[in-house]
């Protein structure tokens, strides 16, 4: 069977690109937000391994709601991408600098 | 040394995932972007099934890749991008994000690779037997113990809603609609004109 170490190391990987991801595409709220998704994925992954592993239940309950909140976050957050893009015509993370004094 | 079919198979979806992983944060185009991402969760969706995790597994394909995912195809679609402009900085910036991601990684992996970890720490459980439900488990928990947990969640997806529908939605100048409380205050006076007149000959 599969050690606990292999799902762990790649939720670390998977973390580690979307960290790098962040960095890399500062300027593409897009993609930033798909890095958040993905940082979420790599996070659910440790809690499903944890859950198997010790026998509870409970890390697949926890990962139920952190999917409800993602959904809620990613719709949002779509949201206000749309209407930025509709105001702005840009979602360069660069042009939104309205509001610096 | 007998090859294990569930080894394989986890490396195997590993190695996709990574990937699929790494062209995410790479591809100039943010709609194959979007496509890799979908690869993402669905390797990841296998990897849950490994773990006997079935009911979240199919939650993830469903509700992630079917709605989640989609609705972000249908926004990258909708916006019409200019990448290069968003893309510059991405040279610059490779040598910072490598040396944190390394780092991260390099931190994590020492840590889930102390003592407490090991396999032989930590061994692998039985497989469930072969009547286990594990969507009756979750379900029993969920409508049980974390009832509660259970209804904030959904008035939080309700709040998500009337957000997205709130920010989204415009009244346009140049549309025609319909004012329904004005409408039902019609009266029959204020429309109709009764004319009486003389038959023409």
């Amino acid at each position: 069977m599969i050690p606990l170490s292999h799902y762990l190391v790649l939720g670390a990987i998977l973390f580690g690109l979307s960290v790098a991801g962040i960095f890399l595409n500062r300027k593409n709220v897009i993609i930033l937000l798909m890095s958040i998704e993905l940082m979420l994925l790599a996070v659910n992954t440790n809690f499903v391994a944890f859950s198997h592993h010790l026998g509870d239940m409970t890390g697949q309950v926890f990962v139920f709601f952190i999917l409800t909140v993602a959904a809620a976050e990613a719709a949002i957050g779509l949201a206000i991408l749309v209407v930025l893009f509709r105001n702005r015509n840009t979602i360069n993370v660069a042009d939104l600098d309205t509001m610096k004094g | 040394m007998i090859l294990d079919i569930y080894l394989v198979l986890f490396w195997l979806f590993s190695a996709v995932a990574v990937f699929a992983a790494l062209r995410v944060i790479t591809v100039r185009n943010p709609v194959h972007a979007v496509l890799f991402l979908v690869l993402t969760f669905f390797t990841c969706a296998a990897l849950w099934m490994l773990l006997e995790a079935e009911f979240l597994a199919i939650v993830l394909v469903l509700v992630y890749v079917g709605a989640v995912m989609v609705l972000f195809l249908f926004v990258v679609m909708m916006l019409d991008i200019n990448v290069a402009p968003v893309r510059e900085g991405f040279i610059q910036y490779l040598p910072l994000a490598a040396t944190v991601a390394v780092i991260v990684v390099v931190e994590m992996a020492l840590v889930v690779g102390s003592k407490t970890f090991r396999p032989n720490q930590m061994a692998a459980p039985a497989p469930a037997a072969a009547g286990a439900s594990n969507t009756e488990e979750l379900g029993v928990l969920l409508y049980t113990k974390y009832l509660y947990h259970f209804e904030i969640a959904a008035a939080i997806l309700l709040v998500a809603i009337i957000a997205a529908i709130a920010l989204t939605m415009r009244k346009r100048p140049q549309t025609k609609y319909q004012n329904p409380a004005q409408q039902v205050q019609v009266r029959k006076q204020d429309r109709l004109k009764i004319i009486k007149m003389e038959p023409e000959k």
